[in-house]
């Protein structure tokens, strides 16, 4: 079961504003039907241009409802510009905090408000800025980087709580990590291919590759491996750990290390155990 | 608040019999069945007679049940011992819907080298049997297809495909956790070389399991050690749930035909009456090959955990299929591989009941359920009524 707050759980069971203001003055639309969760958020605003009501529509979890509840209670009684200043942390905050998968579910709100408050000030129909990198949930490069840098994000788990990315296929893995070690100020040494690799850059990546990708799913089974040298297209490396008495490990070496290798250094490449 | 238990799929009462059976063997008669003296042999005859009462229940022999930890240690034993005894071949064939643990194991052998083909299935969760007997080839050590699903209580035709894969020579395993105890499985006339089964699903306790390992099958144990279990299975034995697994056993061939007549009748009454009463829902899975105390219904429009946690305020205990309860963004494997339209995943509630399950409990869920799914498509963005 989710640790839920009390705040949440109350919110959740006697949530505040349900409903659509059908003479709206702002109207925001997140998320969809296979996303597993959407928002729809209404306001109206007072003489003052605060805003005076908020209602919402939520499908989803219970802290995607408890989120809602919360952001039309926040927002209550503000002016736009004060409206806007609103995080998904406050909206979190203001629940007494989320568990962190269920981050996504206060970005919503976030997401929603800002959409509505562009809705009334004219700015409608942004278009999607960015590049769409994870596919199963729509979400842009600008959205990640967004997500990265207000959360200080440091992992590919991290992004898929707050914006879902990465969350289905995992096909954009390596897009969201480049984006990651990008805002970390980490030079992402695998991702862009050179054309022609001099002995020391090949070095360098194969080792690189070594140390984030094969190292830490060999550890998962006691094993461990090192490289020992490089001539041309050879790549020598030692097995240690449990890899190094394993009957597999020939097995290994070919499809594991070297396919990983040719993929994300150069398709010339042999591996040899020495 | 009474628990209103509806969960069995996920772990099941233990019987008051097999408490009974099981508990002198905690302070009493403690002894380690492999001591020298009498103290310690007591034990071993019980266990003796245990492994007769679960060898009973299988249409096995004695020799052939190996007791494990857990279902996933059973699955993983066997996956194991059959790659070990064959260590030229590097194919494995499952289905796409399997436990996690045999899906997996499946996806770190793949990631090991091993090639490993996952069946598809249809709309109703049917196997794809021409698929899997067309990916069947020399290089293949073990097919292994879970008898009955676990989400939607599918059964699958795993004699059928024992028998073919049997044909050309390979192993075939078959995760039978969810079937044994429900539906009559017999051994002795079966094609099926290993078969995993877990006592908390059919009220034993928690951490007991029991691999089936046909005589003559080649194997290779998976945890090494002592001369337990014949030497397939290193560990001092966890005696009382070994206890408590026969009696278990022997209660379930008791009650075999209770779940297949009055269980299968409060399953189906549950089944009609919602789909009667609220709009907008289907049931997942193959309505004829079916286990008879499960069905998962797929309420459009709303959100699964969000039901869950509205069915806990009234003391209901049920399972879900959508993203939210797992931590993970994306529904079920299951619902997914059948094509379970997204709409419906995410609103998918498994009831799973038991011979402790009454009428009265049955009809209060089928009173409480409409205003749940009400009160949230009344939130829902998506809902418009008519």
């Amino acid at each position: 079961m989710w640790d839920y707050t009390d705040q949440t759980k109350e919110h959740f069971l006697n949530p505040h504003n349900v409903g659509f203001i059908d003479d709206f003055d702002g109207i925001g639309e997140v998320g969809s039907l296979a996303c597993g969760d959407a928002l729809k958020l209404t306001f109206k605003l007072d003489a003052d241009e605060r805003i005076s009501d908020a209602k919402f529509q939520t499908f989803g979890c219970a802290s995607a409802i408890a989120s809602s509840s919360a952001l039309t209670e926040m927002v209550k009684g503000l002016t736009l510009d004060e409206a806007a200043k609103i995080t998904n942390e406050d909206i979190a905050d203001y629940l007494g905090g989320l568990p962190k998968e269920k981050m996504h579910c206060s970005v919503m709100g976030r997401d929603a408000l800002e959409k509505a408050i562009a809705h009334y000030r004219g700015e409608e129909e942004k278009k999607i800025e960015g590049e769409i990198v994870c596919e199963c949930f729509g979400v842009t490069d600008i959205q990640i980087r967004r997500a990265v840098t207000e959360n200080n994000l440091t992992t590919i788990d991290g992004v898929s709580d707050y914006v879902k990315a990465g969350g289905g296929c995992s096909k954009c893995h390596d897009k969201i990590q480049f984006i990651i070690d990008d805002e970390l100020g980490n030079a992402p040494q695998t991702a862009k291919k050179p054309v022609a690799l001099t002995n020391i850059q090949k070095i360098k990546m194969i080792d690189a590759t070594l140390e984030r990708e094969v190292k830490p799913s060999l550890k998962q089974d006691g094993g461990d491996i090192e490289l020992v040298d490089v001539d041309g297209n050879r790549v020598m490396v030692k097995l240690r750990g449990s890899c190094a008495s394993c009957s597999k490990s020939e097995i290994t070496l070919k499809h594991y290390v070297e396919s990983k290798l040719k993929e994300l250094v150069s398709q010339e490449l042999v591996v040899e155990e020495v | 608040m009474k628990a209103v238990y509806v969960d069995n799929n996920a772990t099941t009462r233990v019987a008051p019999e097999v408490v009974e059976e099981m508990l002198p063997y905690f302070s009493d008669l403690y002894g380690n069945p492999s001591s020298m003296h009498a103290f310690g042999g007591s034990v071993g005859a019980k266990l003796t007679a245990a492994r007769e009462q679960v060898a009973t229940l299988l249409g096995a022999t004695p020799e052939e049940i190996l007791f494990t930890s857990c279902g996933t240690e059973s699955d993983s034993t066997a996956i194991h011992a059959a790659l070990q005894s064959n260590p030229d071949k590097r194919h494995i064939i499952t289905s796409r819907v399997e436990h996690p643990a045999i899906k997996s194991l499946g996806e770190h052998l793949a990631n090991q080298g091993y090639r490993v083909t996952f069946v598809p299935v249809d709309r109703q969760g049917r196997l794809d049997l021409d698929f899997l007997y067309k990916h069947l080839s020399d290089d293949t050590a073990i097919v292994s297809v879970m008898w009955a699903n676990n989400e939607t209580g599918t059964i699958f035709p795993v004699e059928e495909i024992a028998r073919e894969v049997r044909s050309r020579g390979i192993v075939f395993h078959t995760d039978a956790v969810q079937a044994v105890g429900k539906i009559p499985i017999n051994m002795a006339d079966s094609a099926v070389d290993m078969l995993s089964l877990s006592g908390h699903k059919l009220h034993a306790p928690k951490g007991l399991g029991v691999l089936y390992v046909r005589k003559g099958t080649k194997f290779a144990p998976f945890l090494m050690g002592g001369h337990q279990e014949g030497g397939r299975r290193a560990g001092t034995e966890n005696t009382s749930s070994i206890i408590g697994m026969g009696r278990a056993a022997q209660l379930a061939m008791d009650s075999m035909e209770d779940e297949n007549t009055r269980v299968k009748a409060m399953r189906d009454k549950l089944e009609t009456e919602l789909l009667k009463r609220v709009p907008a829902c289907m049931v997942n899975g193959d309505p004829e090959n079916r286990l008879p105390n499960t069905t998962s219904i797929a309420f459009e429009y709303v959100e699964g955990e969000a039901i869950l946690l509205l069915m806990d305020q009234h003391g209901i205990c049920a399972s879900s299929g959508s993203a939210c309860t797992s931590g993970s963004l994306e529904p079920s494997h299951v619902l997914r591989a059948m094509g379970v339209p997204f709409t419906a995943a995410h609103g998918t509630i498994r009831y799973s009941l038991s011979i402790y399950n009454t009428e009265e409990e049955i009809d209060f869920i089928i009173d409480k359920m409409p205003p749940i799914i009400e009160r949230l498509r009344q939130m829902s963005p998506f809902w418009k009524e008519g």
